[in-house]
Formats: C-alpha cells, structure tokens, sequence
C-alpha cells in the first residue's frame, strides 16, 4: 500500500470515528437543539420576569388593576390540560397509533388557540378600560408596558406553538416526521406552560385589587 | 402497538392533578390576608415546585440525569446573575424624584 492509500484510510478511519461520536446526553441532535433553545428562552423569559421585579418592587403607586382571578384560573386550566393532551398524543405516537397521535395533538392546538383567545378578550377589556403600553387610569404607566410585554412574548410563544403543533401533527400523519419530532414539538410546548406557571402568579394574583 | 412501548398516561394524569391542585393553591393564597412579600415568596416557591415536576415528567428530565443537572446549572446561573439589580431597586423607592 502506497503512502497516499494509508493516509487516506487514515482520514477515512478519523472520519468515521467523528461520525460515529455518542450525541451529547445521549439525546438526538434535534431534540439537543430543542433544548438548547428552551435554555435560551428560559434565559429570556427570566430576564423579563427579573426586571419586571425590579419595576414593580422600586415604584410606588404599581397599579393592582385585576378585580376577578376567573379568566386566568380558566387560562390556566386550558394550558396546563393542554400539555396533558400533547402527552397523549406522544404517548400513542410511541404506541405507533398516528391516527390516536394526530387528534390528540390537535386537540392539544385547540386548546392553545382558545388560550389565546381568552388572552386577547383579556388584553382588548384592558385597553378597553383604558390602558395602554404608556399609561393606565390605575397608576404608573411602567404596568402596561411590562405586562403588555410579558403577556405578550408569551402569547407570541403559544401562537407559533399552535402553528407548530398543527403543522408537525399533520407532517407526522403524513409520514414526514415521526414520534421523535411530535415529542420534540411537545418540549417546546411543556415549556410554553411551565413559563405561564411564573407569569400567573407575579403578574396577574400579584396584582388583585383588595 | 408498537414493540416494547410502556404507556405512562396514569403518571402523567397524577403529576397533571398535583400541577392543577398547587395552582389552585396560588389562587388560594393570592386573597389570604398576608403580606405582599410573604405571599410573593409562597407564589414563587409553589411556581418552583410546579416548574420542577413540569420539567422532571413532563419533559422528561427524570430520565436523563445529565441533561437535568446540565439545565439546572445553566438557569441558576442565569438567574443568580439577574439579581445584581435589587438593591438599585430599592433605592429607587427612596432615592428617586420620580419613584416617590
């Protein structure tokens, strides 16, 4: 075998050893990606809390605008029941059931786009009342902007998750994707609910009117 | 059904009951009659709590040990590095034309 030939099934050996590299946390590359993001995200969604913190605990007429908690408890109910249904549509889409994974996870979108109705009701009685990103007939304006803010980024997080749900469940039905991408789809949603879990308490009971 | 799949839907039924039963219990606690700060450090624990078992069966986490401690590092760093701000927070309270 010439020089050449061995360094070549050098580089050929080398290649495939990277090839062949055990994923980081024994976890595929997408579902890695996925959770890259959600860190990420976390990040975000933290810095946005914090400062909303910081706002609300250094002024002192911080408005406590909410007279009843019945729109966000069913907000709530809808969200966290909406993970359960995505875990069901795992659940069969490991099963092999597609049929079952797709209603399931449709079911779970619905859910998602009524939150997101209940929410924009909730945002156009506020501006209804006259409060706005600048000001609010309550106290200070900073309330409107941070609540504007983090309500919104959240609601911005449910719609494109709605989307994705529909979109991956219809692809996995149709032979695209499969159960690991439904699963992958379903992190990002489980995170959705996890981020309302800190937002219902710091910014909407926080602030009932007593 | 496929080969080998174990279904874990009462796990998720209990775990989804314990999520909704301590929500209800923030609800509960936002109209006790405590202080602003006794019920902020009360939400916040139960959010935690919530949070943890979100992440530990939702998303599995229980099931990747390395994975768990990679997230959890990561976002106590995250969070411990925000806290810089309070005491300008606090500050502002008394110190700030516009604050009082």
């Amino acid at each position: 075998m010439s020089q050449a030939e061995m360094t070549m099934q050098g580089h050929t050996t080398a290649g495939h050893s990277a090839a062949m590299e055990k994923p980081a946390f024994s976890i595929p590359a997408k579902k890695m990606a996925m959770w890259l993001f959600i860190i990420a995200d976390t990040a975000t969604f933290a810095g946005c809390l914090v400062a909303y913190g910081f706002l609300r605990n250094g002024t002192p007429d911080w408005p406590h605008p909410f007279e009843s908690i019945t729109n966000v408890a069913v907000m709530t109910f809808i969200l966290v029941t909406s993970s359960l249904t995505m875990l069901f549509g795992i659940d069969a889409a490991r099963a092999g059931d597609k049929s079952k994974a797709l209603r399931w996870t449709l079911i779970t979108a619905a859910l998602g786009a009524l939150f997101a109705l209940l929410h924009v009701r909730e945002w156009l009685e506020l501006i209804g009342q006259g409060m706005t990103l600048f000001k609010n007939p309550w106290g200070t304006g900073l309330f409107g902007a941070s609540f504007f803010s983090i309500t919104g980024l959240h609601l911005l997080h449910v719609t494109g998750g709605v989307i994705a749900l529909i979109a991956v469940g219809l692809r996995y039905k149709g032979g695209r994707y499969n159960a690991d991408d439904l699963e992958i789809t379903g992190l990002y949603w489980h995170f959705v609910d996890l981020v309302w879990m800190f937002v219902v308490p710091l910014v909407y009971l926080l602030n009932l009117k007593r | 059904m496929a080969e080998g799949h174990v279904s874990n839907v009462k796990k998720y039924v209990v775990v989804y009951v314990v999520i909704l039963a301590i929500a209800a219990l923030q609800f509960v606690i936002a109209y006790s009659n405590i202080s602003g700060s006794q019920m902020f450090a009360r939400m916040l624990f139960l959010a935690v709590v919530e949070a943890t078992l979100g992440l530990l069966f939702f998303m599995h986490l229980a099931d990747n040990r390395g994975l768990l401690w990679f997230v959890v590092i990561f976002n106590v760093f995250v969070l411990l590095t925000l806290q810089y701000g309070w005491t300008d927070s606090f500050r502002m309270l008394g110190g700030v034309q516009w604050a009082k």
